[in-house]
């Protein structure tokens, strides 16, 4: 039985494994290789150097990334004090109406993110559905807080929310009623059995969601563009220029080795830390 | 300690003002839509349907609601097939290589999609392809068919494997039990990976703007126009992609109560 199981496992898992190796592994393999290769070449028969490395510091583009980063993680902050008490409603309080915002939080990630960016320009630029109503109901009038930082991490938080709500939600789901009572009943405040009880019990989930955001967010290209203005430049902006307007690809492969040597690494640490099974509902 | 009933309240309010804050920019884009300047400010003064008149009369926007469907679908059925799949390998199977598996699926879903998108422009530059919307196929499904898999998975860690254990000691080969008794089992969750798949394809435009070549998908359109000056298209078919999702999502839930009424019926009728 147990040999059986091993073929089929390993015989089910080879159509997703082919397409990863295919089209993940083998296209990272690539942008590894042009990173190394000289300026303004478009195939990887060339002599490797370096020179598109030195570039990042040269050139200013460690700027780039450290807004890109310092970005997502002011955003993952601010989604986890946002998303905390929602996740414990809909872990512990709700009942139907936890069904209802999944469902509705589920349904807004189906709308293209560009269109839900694009209604928050139309929503506070100046003459839009904020401001326009207000100077035609009562006079007054406000500078759009379009086109500046705050609102491209306004964005982030926007777009992101679900990929923290819902980990947190799980993770929280995870902590015990009883341990949670129990505390309470040896007499533990409200704060200690926050953060001695749900904080460390609820930990795959809030290593989870701060994660997925975080990533993401430091990746993320449209809410720098499409709110932001080009306010500040988001790395993965760098990164499309280098590869459309600069036709310099090894620029952008070294680019984007350096995010991907960043996100993956969290990434790995992440994911090596959670236990997948336990947290998926793995009932065996 | 129980929740109080202030506490309570505080929560629904606070849950309410979540999804309206989700909301409000879909609003905007609706009355945007139904504005009848080219040039849009609110308030708005007259309505007029006419850009949906146009959107429908013109033959780029067919082009663009054709090209993102064939995707769409293509990914859709792939995925959900590579699914199936996989998500027997990591949940339902113990094998070597499981957790391995388990992490590698993960690792696309943790990618900047922009940054897999250029890898896979480059990919299929050195192999000598010409990106058109099959290469954007490809590259949807990197992003999605690890998606879909989880999906399935948490449906397959739900279900008994004593089942398939009987149906093979009744002599039935492994063919037979993955159809009979598998199939059947993970149903619920092939259909809504299915719809996973479908929505996050239709909607998806980081992984599209590297990889579709010449061909556009709908929200490439959009980006292009939103970032390079106004068209007052540009909400009009942003409402007819939202209501198009939605239509979809409406219809597989009244589908599926459908037929679970028609299986209890059945049941009772046997």
């Amino acid at each position: 039985m147990n040999r059986l199981d091993g073929r089929l496992g390993f015989l089910s898992a080879l159509p997703l494994v082919l397409v990863l190796l295919l089209s993940f592994l083998a296209p990272m393999a690539v942008v590894a290789l042009f990173s190394v290769m000289p300026q303004k070449v478009f195939s990887i028969a060339n002599m490797p150097d370096f020179s598109a490395y030195s570039l990042f510091f040269s050139q200013g583009y460690y700027k780039s990334l450290l807004w890109s980063l310092g970005m997502a993680l002011t955003a993952t902050i601010i989604l986890l004090l946002i998303c905390w008490p929602l996740a414990y409603a809909m872990a512990k309080v709700f009942g139907r109406f936890g069904l209802v915002l999944t469902v509705a939080v589920v349904m807004s990630l189906f709308v293209s993110e560009n269109i839900r960016l694009f209604g928050w320009v139309l929503t506070l630029m100046k003459g839009g559905l904020i401001e326009g109503h207000l100077r035609a109901w009562t006079g007054l009038s406000f500078e759009s807080p379009l086109y500046d930082v705050p609102i491209i991490i306004f964005g982030l938080v926007y777009v992101y929310l679900p990929f923290m709500l819902f980990p947190l939600a799980q993770g929280i789901a995870m902590v015990p009623d009883d341990t949670r009572q129990a505390a309470y009943d040896l007499g533990a405040s409200r704060s200690q059995v926050l953060w001695q009880i749900e904080v460390p019990l609820a930990a795959p989930g809030i290593v989870v969601g701060s994660l997925l955001t975080f990533v993401l967010a430091a990746g993320a290209l449209a809410e720098s563009k499409i709110l932001g203005g080009q306010a500040v430049i988001a790395i993965a902006d760098d990164i499309e220029t280098a590869f459309t307007f600069g036709q310099n690809w090894p620029l952008g492969s070294a680019l984007s080795m350096i995010l991907i040597v960043i996100i993956g690494g969290l990434a790995l640490f992440g994911v090596s830390k959670v236990d997948l099974d336990a947290i998926m509902g793995r009932k065996r | 300690m129980p929740t109080s009933r202030s506490t309570r309240i505080v929560l629904y309010v606070y849950g309410v003002l979540v999804i309206a804050f989700l909301y409000i920019p879909l609003v905007s884009v609706g009355f945007a839509s139904v504005s009848k300047a080219r040039y849009l400010t609110f308030p708005i003064k007259r309505y007029s349907t006419k850009w949906y008149g146009e959107a429908l009369g013109s033959s780029t926007v067919s082009e663009l609601l054709t090209t993102s469907m064939t995707v769409a679908v293509l990914v859709t059925v792939i995925s959900v097939v590579v699914a199936f799949f996989g998500a027997l390998a990591f949940a339902r199977y113990h094998w070597r290589f499981r957790t391995t598996f388990q992490k590698l699926i993960l690792l696309p879903i943790f990618f900047p999609q922009t940054v897999l998108g250029l890898a896979l422009l480059m990919w299929f530059n050195s192999l000598g392809i010409i990106p058109t919307w099959k290469t954007a196929v490809v590259a949807h499904l990197v992003w999605i068919a690890p998606i879909a898999t989880l999906i399935v998975a948490i449906r397959a860690y739900s279900f008994d494997p004593a089942l398939e254990e009987a149906a093979r000691d009744m002599g039935a080969g492994t063919f037979t039990i993955l159809r009979e008794i598998t199939l059947p089992l993970l149903m619920p969750g092939l259909v809504s990976a299915g719809l996973f798949a479908f929505l996050l394809s239709w909607g998806n435009f980081p992984l599209s703007l590297f990889t579709t070549g010449a061909d556009s998908t709908l929200p490439e359109w959009l980006y292009a126009k939103m970032v390079s000056g106004y068209s007052p298209l540009v909400p009009t078919l942003g409402v007819m992609s939202v209501v198009g999702s939605f239509v979809l999502i409406i219809a597989a839930f009244a589908v599926a109560r459908l037929l679970r009424a028609n299986k209890e019926t059945s049941a009772v009728q046997d």
